[in-house]
């Protein structure tokens, strides 16, 4: 019986079997934020194992409240970066160079096919769009990572997601995930990786592929992950042309990750996206989802476009397009965070920060900030925002708030309009859903 | 190891994710301890308030999926802080699961009928239960009714269990 990506992976960093289901597996990459590194820190000084594995190996970044607004997140931010000082981790990613993390850290290439990597982060699963095994932890398992390189982990189980068809014109990655998840619910891939597979992915520019990847966890997926290609080859290539001679050349390396033809799946989906309407979320659940038109006409106080989810260039090109020569509505505010400097630095270039402000837009630095209310636009008690975020649970963005999940172009026509609308990039029929 | 008896919290919903475990608004936190009175703040479930439901309590009951969402060990330790070290459902998310034995805290997974059969009979009533995790056994008592409800974990997170968490084991194992 052949083997998946995620099987093969294992096969290559599994360093014990303590029990019959627990692989402890070796890592190529530990990241780290703010957030949940800094227990960790405390918790290995205290322990007198105030120690890393590899300096090399772990990456480090202030992204989910930046700058820092006020004296704890300042001390969160102190503790990390006297840490990496300490430690002599060269790859620290402070204001003026940080970003949100796992858009940040893609773009540095420091996901590479075949790797193993863990963060205190459940939208670690995004870095699987690089044919890698990336999955979120908590701190104890980050702090086990930190200290000796490895973490432990059930079998690989396999859902294997077949996505076919063509995607119309104005729908995009997002609605695609939106629509799966609706479709196999908020547990159905609990402590299964997906595999995310067929010619529309195999169309996908890796954006899109991370988008896919990033909410693989609102569907209780362990990681997300799309088999390498030439499109990933591309993309890595200016971090990987000293290690290979041609692109050729690395791709033939990487089909080592892709998945035998007879692998051996938990369950296989096939997910046809012809007919495929753009989605949003209602309720407080990411499987609660339904076409745009459905929910055409509900007010929203406030446009969220950014997150590790959809703040990356292409999504703000996106937004932009729609948003050109038009106004944010008067009862709307309207916030886009782009996810890293780069992407600011690009939007900045491409006049897109223009059009943006133009539009009575806030056009802000990179942080995880509002997506989950901690900064940079949290709703208060009562709002309702749409947003091109991966959680609308109950409070996510402000105590007694409540966000509608969708794509940027949705979030940008929804601005104009001041409730929820399917952009004018969308000219499929309305009313059609898998 | 820690204790895993006491009076039982009933959750009569499934999905509870970790962002109404403790919202993340109180992730700026450094000290677990200042965790323990946000417990559960943002929890949508009908009749249930924290500010008076989960004093003295010491395990929880739930449905399916619990732990969803953020991978934030603040919910087991806001958890830990109210001295709640055991939370027994129908399913867990598994980054919450694992964080949960990494602690050296117990999730315990026990079949859809039986939680049915345990929110019909215990729910409602001032339950406490008394768990033997050598013998694999949790004891439901309340108001003259006792039922021994046997359950099992994996050897690896017995270990957890039993050495108060997973750091200090992986230190010396790999």
């Amino acid at each position: 019986m052949g083997k998946t990506i995620a099987q093969k992976i294992f096969d290559e960093h599994r360093v014990g079997t303590p029990d019959t289901d627990v692989h402890v597996i070796r890592l190529d990459a530990v990241f780290c934020h703010e957030i949940t590194t800094p227990p960790a820190i405390v918790d290995l000084e205290r322990r007198g194992k105030d120690r890393v594995f590899d300096p090399t190996r772990i990456k480090v970044v202030i992204d989910h409240v930046s700058p820092a607004k006020d004296s704890k997140t300042a001390l969160q931010g102190k503790i990390l970066r006297d840490w990496a000082r300490r430690h002599g981790i060269v790859d620290f990613f402070d204001i003026g160079a940080n970003g949100v993390c796992h858009a940040l850290f893609p773009e540095k290439g420091f996901v590479r096919p075949g790797y193993t990597v863990i963060m205190g982060d459940s939208h670690t699963c995004t870095h699987g769009a690089f044919g890698a095994f990336a999955a979120g932890v908590g701190t104890t398992d980050l702090e086990v990572g930190i200290l000796k390189g490895v973490c432990a982990f059930k079998t690989p189980d396999t859902i294997r997601i077949n996505i076919t068809g063509n995607l119309p014109q104005g729908v995009f990655a997002k609605d695609v995930i939106l629509s799966i998840i609706g479709r196999i619910g908020v547990d159905g891939a609990t402590n299964k990786v997906i595999e995310f597979a067929g010619p529309v992915v195999a169309a996908m520019d890796m954006e899109s592929r991370m988008t896919l990847c990033n909410m693989a966890v609102e569907a209780g997926g362990t990681c997300g992950i799309c088999a390498p290609d030439r499109v990933t080859v591309d993309y890595l290539w200016p971090f990987i042309k000293d290690d290979y001679h041609s692109p050729e050349a690395a791709l033939a390396a990487f089909n080592r990750y892709r998945p035998d033809a007879d692998a051996a799946y938990d369950r296989t989906i096939d997910h046809d996206v012809s007919s495929l309407a753009p989605m949003v979320t209602f309720g407080f659940r990411p499987d609660n989802v339904k076409p745009v038109s459905e929910m055409t006409g509900t007010p929203v106080d406030q446009v969220y476009i950014g997150s590790c989810t959809n703040g990356r260039i292409s999504d703000l090109r996106i937004a932009a397009r729609v948003l050109a020569g038009k106004r944010v509505n008067d009862t709307v505010r309207a916030i886009v965070s782009p996810a890293t400097p780069k992407v600011y630095r690009q939007a900045l270039e491409e006049g897109l920060v223009k059009t943006f402000m133009d539009a009575g837009v806030c056009f802000t630095n990179p942080t995880c900030g509002a997506c989950l209310g901690m900064s940079n636009g949290v709703l208060a008690g009562g709002e309702v925002c749409a947003a091109t975020t991966n959680r609308n649970f109950n409070g996510r963005m402000g105590k007694g708030g409540m966000v509608h999940l969708m794509s940027p172009a949705t979030a940008a026509a929804t601005a104009i309009a001041g409730s929820i609308a399917n952009s004018p990039l969308f000219k499929g029929k309305e009313h059609e859903i898998i | 190891m820690k204790s895993f008896d006491g009076r039982v919290l009933f959750l009569d919903r499934s999905d509870i994710n970790t962002d109404e475990i403790i919202p993340a608004r109180y992730l700026t936190e450094i000290s677990r301890d200042a965790l323990a009175p946000c417990l559960l703040e943002d929890l949508k479930l009908k009749g249930f308030d924290p500010a008076t439901d989960i004093a003295g309590k010491r395990v929880i009951v739930t449905r399916a999926n619990f732990g969803c969402g953020s991978s934030r060990e603040h919910a087991p330790w806001a958890l830990e802080g109210n001295g709640i070290n055991l939370v027994v459902g129908e399913s867990f998310a598994r980054i919450f699961r694992q964080n949960m034995f990494n602690c050296g805290m117990m999730a315990v997974e026990l079949p859809a009928d039986t939680i049915d059969r345990l929110f019909s009979a215990f729910a409602g009533h001032a339950t406490t239960v008394e768990t033997n995790v050598d013998g694999g056994t949790i004891t439901f008592s309340a108001d003259g009714l006792k039922e021994v409800i046997p359950f099992s974990i994996s050897g690896f997170d017995a270990n957890l269990v039993t050495a108060g968490g997973w750091v200090e084991y992986a230190d010396a194992k790999f």
